[in-house]
Formats: C-alpha cells, structure tokens, sequence
C-alpha cells in the first residue's frame, strides 16, 4: 500500500513539473500579490512592514485555494479518477496522497518564496523566519480543507470559484492562529498559545479532508 | 469465482434503463452487452465495478473480493499526456499492487513496445487504447469488465484484442464486454439492452 | 406504457403523507407563531427603557431570536444531511434544500438588526466583534452551501454533495466559531456592551421568549411551505421527463 501511495505522489509530482504542469504558479501568483498591495496601501515600508505578517497568510490562503478544482479535476476528464476509485485501496489515503503531492507542488512552495515577499513588503529575519515555518504547518492545512471542495468539484462542470467560495470558511481558523503566531514571533511576545492551536487545527484538517473529500468522490461518480 | 447478479435496475434522469436484470457468470465464461447508445451498457459495467450504486436488486461475488479481482476499461483510457507510455503503465501496476513483471509483455502484446519511452501526448487515440488494454495483461485479474474495448482500434489491434481475451478466458478469467459493433469474441451468454424501449416507441 | 421506476415511485409516495399532513400543519404553526409574536413584542414595547440605551434594546427581539434561528436551522439542516446520507430518508434533502434559505436569512438579519442597534450604541455599523464576526461566518457558509445548491442539475446527486458539504461545516462550525472567539479577545479587550447572560432582567426576558417561540413556529410553517414546493418541483420535473419519453 505504501508502495501504491508513494508511486501516486511520485506519478503527481512528475505531472506537476513536467509541460503542462501546474508547479510555480501559486509560488508566482503569491509574489505577484506581494506586489500589488503596494499599490493599494502604498509604498511606505514602515506600513508594510506593520501589515505584512497578516499578508503573507492572506497571500498564501489565496494562493493555496488556486487550482483546487484541478485535483482531481484532470483524473476525472481522462477517466483516471474512475481507477483511483476502483483501486484496491482505501479512497481516503488515495485523496490524501493527492493532497500531498498538491501541496508539494503549491504549498511548499509558497513557503520558499516567504523570503522574496518578506523583502518586497520590507519585512524583518525573525518575521520572514516564522512566517516560513508557520506556514509549512498551515499550508498543508489549507490544502487539506480545500481537497473537500476540490471533490465537489468533480461533480460540477464549472466549478472554479465556486469552490473558493466553499472552502474560505472552512480556513478562517488556520488564518487567524498562523497570523497570530506569525505576529506575536515578530513582536517578541509569547507564541505557544497561537503555535499549538494551529498545529490542533492542522491534525484536524488532515482527518476532516481526506475523508470528507472521499465521501464527496464516491457521490460525485454516481452520475 | 462467481459472479451473480440478481434482479438489478438501473433508473438514470428518471427512466429504467433497465429493471429485474439478472445473470450469472463463472470462470472461463464471457458475457457480451449489445444494445443502442444510451441503453445502459455503460451504467451496467460501472454498477458491476462499483462505481455506480444499484436501484434495486444485488450483485454477489463468490471467492474473491471485487476490488481485489476486477479491471474496469471505460470509455477514456485514463493515459497521461505528460508521462511516457512506460511511466503510464508502470504507474498503474504499482496503484493495482501488481509487481510489473508483466509489464513488459503487456507492451511487446499490444505492439506498444517502441512507443514505450515516448510522452502519452503523441499517440493516437487507437494507441491510448491499446495503452489501457496494456493494464489487462499487466495486471492480473479475474474479471475484466471492457466498455466497448474496441473503439478506435484498428483491424489488427482488434484481433490483439480477441487474442487477449481468448488468453484471459483460457486461464479461467471472466469477461464482462460491451459493443454496439459486432465484435467477435465467442460470448457464452449474452444480453441485449435497450429492447424495452423499442416497445414503448412502438 | 413507458415503465414506471420502482425508486421513483417510492419518492412520490412518501412525500404525500407529508403532503396531507402539512396541509393542516402549515395554518397551525402560522397559527401559533402571530400571537406568540404579537404577545412578544407588545411585552417588549411595554418594557421600561435601558439605562444606557434607552429604547434601543427593543431591536433584540427581533435580533437575538435570529441569532438563535440562523444557529439552530444549520443544525435541522445537519440532522437533515445525516438523514440523506444514513437513512436515506427522501424528505430529508427536501428539508435541507429548503431550510437553507431561511437559514441565511435569519442570519442576515441577525447581522442587519445587529448594525443598526451598533450604530447608536457603538457609534458604528460593524465592530469585529467575535460574535458579529462568526455570525459573518455562518452567513458565508449559508451562502456557499445555497450555491453549490444551485450549482447542480440532478436534485438526488446535489442532495449528498451539499450534504457532505454541510456535516463538514457542521463539525467545522465549533472550531470556527471558537478561533474567532480567541481571535476577537486577542484585538479587542472587551470594550463593547453586552446585554444578555443569565442576570437579564425578567421584564426584558420574558419577551424575549415569547419572540423566539413565534419566530421558531414562523420558521416551522414556512420551512413546511417551502418544502411543499420543492416537493412540487420535483413532481414537475419527473412529469416532464415521463412527457418527453412519451413522444419518443
């Protein structure tokens, strides 16, 4: 079985590098709103600077909620979603094999380019630091509650944003302690309260997801 | 190992496709569904797999578990353009726990051997399908359920076909097959959807 | 004669009891709901005013029950999904497709009469008060699960995605509800002024009950109502796909 799990990620990943591939752009489209909310707020760093712990986790949220509906999407146009189903194994480790290989592809790659949008919105080491880690723990979280709306996805033919919209609820909890944490790190203050909740938020999203997400695929083929 | 199904009904936008349907299938044996597009072939081979659920009636499976012994061949060929035929097919034996020594036959059988390094998104829609008819060989199992396997082959990648098959029936396999061309694969049983609509349009 | 679906008829057959018995359910509950209603709120008017906001408070009664309302129709809607998904009940969906819509409603009026009593009390329509901030949540959530409603064709399919959808947010919700919590006393030390808790006065309380108990059998007949439609829409749409198997 965990051969079959490890070859699905490795199947994913491939398909995520290679031509067609999805891999870059939410580490792109993340950059790119670090550059558009100067243009809203303006190009005072000391402003910035003050809002840019909270952006990160709005830019990653949004980032990481891109090309949700490809999922499972892609398997489902080329019949490969119907294999997935019928494999012999159980659906919600097939899900969360996916969902890894997606946030390997989105997620961990938004956390690499904290860094880049840490020096755009004039940020300091200790936040840039915390918001990278932080989010190698709510990334996958997100990711985790956004395979739930990337199955119901399946079943609707135009579903873009319509899972967006679903799905944003369901990841207020990892904005707030992420970018709560994120800023009591920056202010020197005590962080474990934030740190911990998020971390409980994220184990929940990893058990919540998956199986949601499977439920929501074995309904979704019955058409 | 048996397959029975007794008394399945299939309601699909509101209509029986068909209703009190039931057969009986054991090793070595094939079951051949003809019928017009949209008399529920398709709904009959995803019902048996699984992925559709039942309206009425059951399906039984008699030594051996079904997600354990079924192939499921569909319409799409469930390939991937951004992998080569190889990777395609590696892919799979490794998701079906299948160890792959197979896999090599699969490939020279299907005359697919010399596409093997090259990416899913130059083959023709005839060689797709051979890659998912590859998954047969490949893979052991005792039911294969083929939804119109025929489609898009060739008169040579037909008789490959029938070849597979007579193989797979010769080892004590079962075969579930659909087709609205005549394909000839020597049926034991065979059962023709889609006649109760023609009485209601008479 | 086109054969009737065995499932089909099963569908139709269940809903007329509850056709029958809405029937008489719907005056009774209206009914009831008006004089709890005027009762309640003829109560509230009678109550003397605040000390801080003098007559202000009476939006609460219309402002507390829908908080209560929007909280507790997601809850008929949860029990209603458990209903499609386990026991495969066909009323439930019918329930829960139409609840949706009151659910949101009376959430937004919650955040509608809650911005109105803000603006003399607060001096502004909209604090990011923990309470005010979930109840955006659950209006979201409300909104979203109506979408996905609309985003399907075949009813039976979207009755068990958005039931999916909605135990998720059932389980969800708490979690929510308690980050937002945490949250809010995180940003804002408990400067906004807060009527209610167990020491309300019996003059203020009273009619308070009184308006929840109308608004609840409110809610009750036009749920039935509304699922008497959905029932009724559904028959359409059966009828009309018998119809065009007919003339082929």
């Amino acid at each position: 079985m965990i051969r079959a799990l490890a070859s699905l990620i490795r199947r994913d990943l491939k398909l995520g590098v290679r031509a067609g591939g999805s891999l870059g752009t939410a580490f792109v489209f993340f950059l790119a709103i670090a550059m558009v909310v100067p243009f809203a707020v303006g190009p005072d760093l000391d402003v910035l600077a003050r809002i840019g712990g909270g952006m990160i986790w709005v830019a990653a949220l949004l980032s990481s909620l891109l090309g949700l509906d490809r999922i499972f999407g892609a398997d489902a146009e080329d019949g490969g979603l119907d294999l997935l189903l019928l494999a012999p194994l159980p659906l919600e480790a097939v899900v969360a094999a996916k969902g890894i290989a997606h946030w390997l592809i989105t997620g961990l790659s938004i956390a690499l380019a904290v860094p880049l949008f840490g020096i755009l919105l004039g940020l300091n080491a200790t936040t840039v630091a915390a918001a990278a880690v932080l989010l190698l723990i709510g990334t996958p979280a997100i990711t985790s509650f956004g395979l739930i709306g990337a199955a119901l996805a399946v079943a609707l033919p135009r579903s873009g944003m319509l899972t967006a919209v679903l799905i944003l609820p369901f990841t207020i909890p990892v904005l707030i302690f992420g970018s709560a944490a994120t800023q009591s790190i920056a202010a020197g203050e005590y962080f474990g309260t934030p740190v911990k909740l998020l971390l409980a938020v994220a184990l929940f999203s990893f058990v919540i997801g998956p199986v949601a997400a499977a439920a929501a695929l074995r309904i979704g083929r019955e058409t | 190992m048996r397959l029975t199904a007794s008394g399945i009904s299939c309601v699909r936008g509101g209509r029986a496709l068909y209703d009190g349907l039931s057969f009986s299938l054991s090793n070595g044996e094939l079951l051949l569904l003809t019928g017009p597009n949209g008399s529920g072939k398709t709904s009959l081979l995803r019902q048996i797999a699984g992925l559709l659920p039942l309206d009425a009636g059951s399906i039984v499976f008699e030594g051996g578990e079904r997600s354990e012994e079924t192939h499921f061949v569909g319409h799409a060929s469930a390939v991937k353009d951004a992998l080569t035929v190889s990777e395609n097919l590696s892919f799979w034996c490794d998701l079906y726990g299948s160890s792959g020594a197979l896999k090599g036959a699969a490939l020279s059988k299907l005359r697919l051997a010399p596409l093997a390094p090259l990416p899913g998104r130059v083959l023709s829609a005839g060689q797709k399908r051979r890659l998912a008819l590859a998954r047969l060989v490949a893979i052991r199992r005792t039911l294969w359920l083929l939804d119109e396997p025929d489609a898009a082959l060739d008169a040579e990648g037909r008789a490959t076909l029938l070849e597979i098959i007579a193989g797979h029936r010769a080892r004590g396999g079962m075969a579930i097959v659909s087709s609205h061309t005549t394909l000839n694969v020597a049926p034991s049983q065979a059962i023709a959807l889609g006649e109760s609509k023609e009485t209601v349009a008479a | 004669m086109p054969r009737t679906p065995r499932m089909k008829m099963s569908e139709l057959a269940n809903p007329n009891r509850f056709m029958r018995f809405s029937r008489w359910m719907i005056p009774l509950f209206a009914a009831l709901a008006l004089p709890l209603l005027a009762y309640g709120f003829y109560l509230g008017f009678q109550a003397p005013p605040e000390r801080d906001q003098g007559y202000m408070f009476r939006i609460m009664f219309v402002h507390v029950p829908a908080a209560w309302l929007a909280l507790g129709i997601y809850t008929v809607m949860a029990v209603a999904a458990l209903g499609t998904l386990v026991w495969r009940h066909p009323l439930a969906d019918v329930a829960q497709k139409a609840a949706a819509p009151f659910g949101a409603s009376f959430a937004l009026i919650c955040l509608v009469t809650g911005s109105i009593w803000g603006y003399p009390t607060w001096g502004t329509f909209w604090e990011w008060d923990g309470r005010l901030t979930s109840m955006l949540v659950l209006f979201l959530i409300y909104l979203g699960i109506i979408a996905l409603w609309r985003a399907f064709e075949e009813p039976l399919l979207a009755a068990k995605a958005v039931a999916i959808l909605t135990l998720a947010g059932f389980i969800n919700i708490p979690i929510v509800k308690f980050s937002v919590d945490w949250w809010s006393t995180l940003h804002q030390p408990a400067s906004v002024f807060r009527l209610g808790g167990p020491t309300m006065h019996a003059a203020y309380l009273t009619p308070l009950i009184f308006c929840a108990l109308g608004f609840s059998f409110l809610f009750g007949a036009m749920l039935m109502v509304a699922m008497r439609s959905e029932i009724l829409r559904r028959r359409v749409r059966t009828l009309a796909i018998f119809a065009a198997q007919e003339v082929r």
